[in-house]
């Protein structure tokens, strides 16, 4: 791996972001405007909005990183700018990680707008540290990110990666605790929930709710879902391929 | 350096989707000479080429350049590769494509400067390549592969696209490359281009069917341009 490398995927995916300033905006006030609708529906209900709310900030930046990252590289195989990339000396991990951190970038901006407005404007009630939120959708937002470059080495069009999406991403919306607590699901599903690493995030997300500091099973939802970024970052690695048929 | 062979094919085979597109093909190319990669559509040119750049899974034979297998790690700043559809970031301006491959490519800041002269850019570096004309998104893409100062140059139809006067003009810079030692190979459809050309590959259906300087094609055939010496050719390998 080399620094200067991965800084400059980095950079020069932010530089196309930047360029496309209605993504850029989607990106951020999207998740807001869905945090207030929420907070409105729950007008006179608190209660629920302090339960939906977490697990909703630890959803917003897994979705929508993966979107964006399965079809900003779908675009970058089809183009053929990943070919060229991949007969350079460039590493394959300079890329992952040079996407990883510019898209960590984004992540962390849109997590700071979506935990000030629901923490400073709605009144969310937190029991942790205001930052470990931050940690969590930043770690989330990487998720989305490592998940999405994966998938999008199955995906031969933008139509299939945007497939990928109910395919992959609902199914643990479902499962992740926010409709039935994970302790309340069938034996089966329950074991599904487990391997799936949202639930994790919305676990992290709900600990800080309700415990006041940093537990220990805090400690391991984090290591868990940084597990899963780094085995997706391996298995993206595998599926780029420096000969292809 | 002159006449020492830097790319030699040996044998080479590669099969794609259960067809053979290239068979049992050998050749060599030498630096400080315009190769000329000549044939119809589908005859295999692009697949060889991808051979010689090391982006292409092979299924027999051997390709070796400046010494090493093709592909090999070492040879990745050596070798530069144009494809034939323009591989670079349309949302970026032609200045942060060139300094994004630069930083890749270990080049610096003249080597981007050098690279926009050379296509004659200089006037649109400013400009996001989604803007820029067809020929002029080609112009780009060769650009960053002259970025590194490869030793070995292979291009894809460079010039598709391009009005005669630039066409004439990269001619003109493939030559000057040429004459600095590197080794340049060329793929081209139009015919009228293999005149500049050192040495000629004419391929068909995946295997080599001349290998020559273009005067001597047109001698042995006794023709006077390399489209009746490719044609005159190609009717003596049907009715033998």
């Amino acid at each position: 791996m080399n620094l200067e490398i991965t800084v400059a995927v980095a950079r020069r995916v932010l530089i196309q972001l930047r360029r496309d300033r209605r993504t850029l905006a989607m990106l951020l006030v999207v998740p807001c405007v869905l945090l207030t609708l929420l907070w409105w529906m729950f007008d006179r209900n608190d209660l629920l909005f302090s339960r939906l709310g977490p697990p909703l900030l630890a959803m917003f930046p897994f979705i929508v990183m993966f979107l964006v990252t399965s079809v900003t590289t779908l675009r970058e195989r089809s183009s053929g700018t990943l070919e060229r990339l991949l007969s350079t000396p460039m590493a394959k991990l300079d890329l992952l990680v040079g996407y990883a951190l510019a898209f960590g970038a984004v992540a962390l901006l849109q997590a700071l707008l979506a935990v000030g407005l629901t923490v400073g404007l709605l009144g969310l009630d937190l029991s942790g540290p205001l930052w470990a939120l931050a940690v969590v959708a930043v770690l989330d937002a990487l998720l989305g990110t490592t998940l999405g470059l994966f998938v999008s080495a199955f995906a031969e069009t933008e139509f299939q990666a945007v497939q990928f999406m109910p395919a992959i991403v609902i199914p643990q919306i479902l499962l992740c605790g926010l409709f039935v607590p994970r302790d309340a699901l069938p034996d089966a599903l329950r074991v599904v929930s487990d391997v799936m690493p949202l639930s994790y995030a919305v676990d992290a997300m709900q600990l800080l709710q309700t415990m006041p500091g940093l537990t220990a099973d805090f400690g391991v939802d984090l290591a868990v879902i940084g597990a899963f970024v780094a085995a997706l970052v391996g298995l993206g690695a595998a599926t780029l391929r420096r000969r292809t048929p | 350096m002159m006449n020492s062979s830097t790319v030699v094919v040996a044998d080479l085979r590669v099969r794609r989707g259960g067809r053979e597109v290239v068979s049992q093909l050998s050749t060599s190319v030498r630096a400080g000479e315009i190769t000329g990669l000549l044939g119809p559509s589908g005859c295999g040119k692009t697949t060889l080429m991808r051979c010689i750049v090391g982006v292409q899974v092979v299924h027999g034979g051997s390709v070796t350049v400046l010494g090493s297998p093709a592909g090999s790690a070492s040879l990745r700043r050596r070798v530069g590769y144009v494809t034939q559809a323009p591989s670079v970031y349309a949302d970026l301006t032609v200045t942060e494509n060139l300094a994004f491959f630069a930083s890749v490519l270990d080049a610096d800041r003249k080597a981007v400067e050098a690279a926009i002269d050379t296509v004659r850019l200089d006037r649109a570096g400013a400009d996001v390549v989604a803007q820029l004309s067809g020929g002029q998104r080609s112009r780009v893409s060769l650009a960053v592969a002259l970025l590194a100062n490869p030793d070995v140059l292979v291009l894809d139809e460079p010039t598709v696209g391009l009005d005669p006067v630039l066409r004439r003009q990269l001619w003109g810079t493939f030559a000057e490359l040429a004459a600095r030692g590197a080794t340049i190979v060329v793929s081209s459809h139009v015919m009228d281009e293999a005149e500049r050309c050192d040495r000629l590959l004419l391929m068909r259906d995946g295997a080599l069917i001349a290998d020559d300087e273009p005067a001597a094609l047109m001698a042995r055939t006794g023709t006077d341009d390399i489209e009746s010496a490719f044609l005159s050719i190609v009717e003596a390998q049907v009715s033998p």
